[in-house]
């Protein structure tokens, strides 16, 4: 990293200052303002259209394993999915999750 | 002075925000070793966690700054990762617009993907709340989350080991997306967005700066929408 320190910390400011105004957008600039509901509508899905998104890459092809699929990682995410599904569970999703990612690993070496 | 469903708020936002301790105590200290291996001193390891407060673009503009990338390319594509809090604060807005601008600042700090998804849930679940109890909520949910971010950040810049990659830590954070989100799997129009922003992803991931993301969340939010409406 061949970077000054002065230039280093402007990295750093400007992507905390960026980052807060994404963050402060709607919630700062709209406020107690009502928004229409054909807006409101699109919203509700926020969650469920960005995050399967974001994670399947990660699923399918792990930086770790050089982007190849690797079987323990993809059973893992196929469990979490089945118990947040099923059971509505977070938090015995990820405990299973991690129990069968790490069982499969340790089996399939 | 905080009121007894507020105070409730907050310990039930507590409790749910509690697990996710499990998910961040690796992650921060994964950044903190990479970023102290990349070279940065402590007190700037420790300045991105508190300023930026955002694991995935961190970790960004990490691998950016140790490819030697022009800085506008190391702001413009971790800037781009954040970019799907605009979502999230759109998304809270109907709750927690009505907050002083003062506690607006506050959450918005906050809001990042475990905070959001864990308030969002709550909110659909409860929907009778006070913007005040709503907020409590949030930053019940904080609490556990936040702090431990900056508090293992510094214990990995610290320790400074090298984690070794077979433990899979890095498949810490997908289990924990996957998670939170399955749950909010309710109606075919959810599953049908999930669906439609698995395979955008998937086909747009080509596109630098994470940016086929966001398209494939615009195109599933609107599939989702239209199914609402054509099913209601």
């Amino acid at each position: 990293m061949n970077y000054s320190t002065a230039e280093i910390w402007w990295i750093i400011a400007i992507l905390g200052v960026g980052t807060f105004l994404i963050r402060f957008s709607f919630l700062g600039l709209i406020g107690s303002r009502p928004m229409p509901e054909w807006v409101l509508r699109h919203l509700r899905y926020t969650a469920v259209a960005i995050l399967p998104g974001l994670v399947a890459p990660l699923v399918l092809w792990p930086t770790a394993t050089n982007g190849e699929l690797d079987p323990a990682r993809l059973m893992a995410a196929v469990a979490v999915v089945a118990i947040g599904y099923w059971f509505k569970a977070v938090v015995w999703a990820m405990i299973t999750g991690t129990v069968v990612l790490y069982s499969m690993q340790y089996l399939l070496g | 002075m905080p009121t007894a469903t507020e105070k409730s708020g907050f310990w039930r936002g507590f409790l749910a925000g509690l697990p996710f301790v499990i998910v961040v105590i690796p992650f921060a200290m994964l950044f903190g070793v990479v970023a102290t291996e990349a070279g940065l001193p402590l007190y700037q390891v420790m300045a991105f966690s508190f300023l930026v407060i955002a694991g995935a673009s961190q970790f960004t503009a990490l691998q950016f700054m140790s490819e030697n990338a022009p800085t506008i390319v190391v702001l413009a594509s971790a800037l781009a990762v954040n970019l799907r809090m605009v979502m999230y604060s759109a998304a809270l807005t109907p709750h927690l617009g009505s907050q002083p601008l003062w506690k607006r600042v506050f959450l918005s700090y906050f809001l990042v993907d475990q905070t959001y998804l864990l308030s969002a849930t709550e909110y659909e679940n409860r929907p009778d709340q006070t913007a005040a109890q709503k907020a409590a909520f949030f930053f019940g949910c904080m609490i556990p989350i936040c702090p431990m971010w900056y508090l293992f950040t510094w214990v990995g810049a610290a320790v400074g080991e090298q984690i070794p990659a077979s433990l899979g830590i890095d498949f810490i954070v997908p289990i924990a997306f996957l998670a939170m989100v399955s749950p909010a799997l309710r109606t075919p129009a959810h599953i049908a967005a999930a669906f439609v922003s698995i395979v955008l992803a998937l086909a747009l991931f080509w596109i630098p700066f994470n940016l086929g993301l966001l398209v494939a969340a615009l195109v599933a939010m609107i599939t989702g929408a239209e199914i609402e409406r054509r099913m209601s």
